[in-house]
């Protein structure tokens, strides 16, 4: 019982302090931007142990923070071959020729007109369609291996992609694609110094959904047949163990893959587009 | 006009890829088949047939094209046989069936639609509270901006099992996963929206010494429409997704996610595009319906689109 109050009483005491700092003077500077945000996922993790230890949550409902991680500091080795397997062979594997698959075909239809009108809506269509249930059908062809998910991966990114580079390309004003004219540009010049350049902020939005997708493909994937590796494997398999604290070190590895990726790529967008309005501040 | 035309060239190139795509998919079964009828195939025995290429296959058999698409099992359906399984399993067959694909249509639809309405309900209050708290705003939005990039549907079988082995099961479990699904991409959108008047509206609204409750009434709630409605597509979609991955893990019997399941457990490779058509239909009329209300709304609003 004290245990619980104890919890209780860190919330209130974290949401105490959060308050201080957000409406303090220093609430604009970086550091307590980072702070008040730290230390309500802090408390979250401490209200969730204590509540845990104190009400005596079976293991196979929730297990505290703490035997987590335990749980994942002792099996690093199997977590990282699941890492690999998952993450650095399906869903990288797939990122990379889903995309560039998606931009070179972007590129190809953007030469044409009608293409690209008769492209643009059923990209837009089946970019909202539930593609992870191809997944069954991809495992039939591909196999049990990472090629399947990588398939997957490929079928989920390629539409997002291509609508967010096709929408870039057409980015650039009627003035400007005349200067390049009036410049005797040709096609590949005018597309590798003006329309490419311009179509970069399009082009990375669908990178950074893609890598979203990519993840969910790739884990998805594997609630469907695999290999006895794998990220989606090992959940499902915990999960049927009720070895609930392997199950969420293995969603920590996907949250911290995840965040990973997706950071990865917006310093990459930082980096090359440093010249657009939404990145100056 | 010209862009239906450009988009039916579009669908029609599409289907034609696919019909084609069935020769070589399917030619294997197809020519294994013959040899059983006692036929002619180039090569004789299905062991030198498995290690030759599907293309040369086709160059020696030509007798056997016509026949790819309307095997029984295939690799690769050909699209007309999709459509008569989804004609068969939708108009032909009762409602009520353990085998009509609306049944099974409707028992995700139901627990789609509860878990994005508790989504969305919940995502909005967040929102108006992260607006008006700058607490909640510097301590919460951060990590549901993180929550966008994790693929937090891995947590869907875990949810199933725990709530199954506390005595929670049916309908609640997959729309617990719809909800928080949809809920992350409300939040954000809202939040957003709330935040879009601009200085000079809201400078506005204080020369009329406007309370808290006008101003969010009569200024934020009508601006952030648009951007809400952006999310609530974004979030049915993907609660649609959850309620399908929320079916897999306790080989659930009803549902599309057990009609996936269940068709690539037996093989049944037309039964599964059938049923991911159905699930892709669903998601169109989904998608269409809350596009449709947002016309609506926002027409009668006033707001030119």
């Amino acid at each position: 019982m004290e245990l619980v109050a104890l919890a209780v009483l860190v919330w209130v005491g974290g949401w105490l302090i959060n308050r201080r700092l957000a409406n303090g003077t220093q609430a604009e500077t970086r550091a307590v931007q980072l702070a008040v945000p730290a230390i309500f996922g802090l408390t979250l993790l401490l209200v969730w142990e204590l509540l845990v230890r104190g009400l005596e949550v079976p293991l196979v409902i929730l297990p505290a923070p703490s035997l987590i991680a335990a749980r994942f500091a002792a099996s690093l080795p199997l977590l990282w071959q699941d890492f690999s397997q998952t993450i650095l062979k399906g869903a990288l594997g797939g990122y990379v020729i889903g995309c560039a698959a998606a931009f070179v075909v972007a590129i190809l239809v953007d030469r044409s007109d009608f293409l690209r009108r008769g492209l643009l809506p059923v990209g837009n269509f089946v970019a909202a369609l539930p593609i992870v249930g191809t997944a069954p059908i991809l495992v039939m062809w591909f196999g049990f291996d990472w090629q399947s998910k990588a398939a997957v991966v490929v079928v989920m990114v390629f539409f997002p992609m291509l609508v967010n580079t096709v929408a870039g390309l057409r980015e650039t004003d009627q003035m400007q694609r005349d200067l390049m004219h009036t410049y005797a540009a040709s096609y590949w010049q005018s597309l590798l110094k003006l329309r490419l350049p311009a179509a970069l902020p399009f082009v990375f939005n669908g990178l950074k959904i893609s890598t979203t997708l990519a993840l969910i493909g790739a884990i998805v994937a594997e609630f469907f047949g695999s290999p006895t590796v794998g990220m989606g494997f090992r959940i499902s398999t915990s999960v049927g163990q009720l070895a609930l604290d392997m199950v969420w070190a293995e969603i920590v590895v996907a949250a911290l893959a995840g965040s990973l990726f997706y950071g990865l790529v917006a310093l990459l967008e930082k980096s090359l587009t440093f010249w657009h309005p939404s990145q100056r501040s | 006009m010209r862009s239906l035309v450009a988009v039916l060239t579009v669908v029609a190139g599409i289907v034609g890829i696919w019909y084609l795509a069935c020769v070589p998919m399917n030619i294997k079964g197809v020519l294994d088949a013959a040899e059983r009828a006692g036929e002619q195939v180039q090569p004789m025995t299905a062991k030198e047939r498995r290690d030759a290429s599907a293309f040369g296959l086709v160059a020696k058999n030509g007798f056997a094209i016509s026949r790819v698409w309307s095997v029984e099992r295939p690799r690769l359906p050909a699209p007309h046989q999709v459509a008569v399984e989804l004609w068969k399993t939708t108009v032909l067959k009762k409602v009520t069936s353990k085998r009509s694909l609306i049944y099974h249509g409707y028992v995700t639809l139901s627990a789609t639609l509860m878990g994005f309405g508790i989504g969305t309900v919940l995502g909005i209050a967040l929102a108006v509270g992260i607006v008006h708290s700058k607490v909640m705003d510097m301590s919460v939005m951060p990590w549901a901006i993180v929550s966008q990039t994790i693929p937090i549907i891995a947590l869907a079988p875990m949810i199933i099992v725990v709530l199954y082995s506390i005595g929670v099961q049916g309908l609640l479990p997959k729309a617990i996963i719809a909800a928080y699904l949809s809920f992350f991409p409300v939040v954000v959108g809202m939040v957003k929206g709330l935040r879009s008047p601009d200085h000079m509206q809201l400078d506005l609204m204080k020369t009329y010494n406007a309370s808290g409750n006008q101003v969010f009434w009569k200024l934020r709630l009508p601006s952030s429409m648009p951007y809400l409605f952006a999310s609530l597509k974004i979030g049915i979609a993907a609660s649609l997704v959850g309620a399908i991955v929320g079916e897999l893990p306790t080989g659930a019997v009803a549902g599309l996610g057990a009609r996936l399941l269940a068709g690539s457990y037996y093989g049944q490779t037309v039964q599964i595009w059938s049923a991911l058509f159905g699930a892709a239909i669903l998601a169109a009329v989904l998608v269409a319906l809350l596009g449709l209300i947002e016309r609506v709304l926002l027409g009668r609003m006033g707001v030119k689109s």
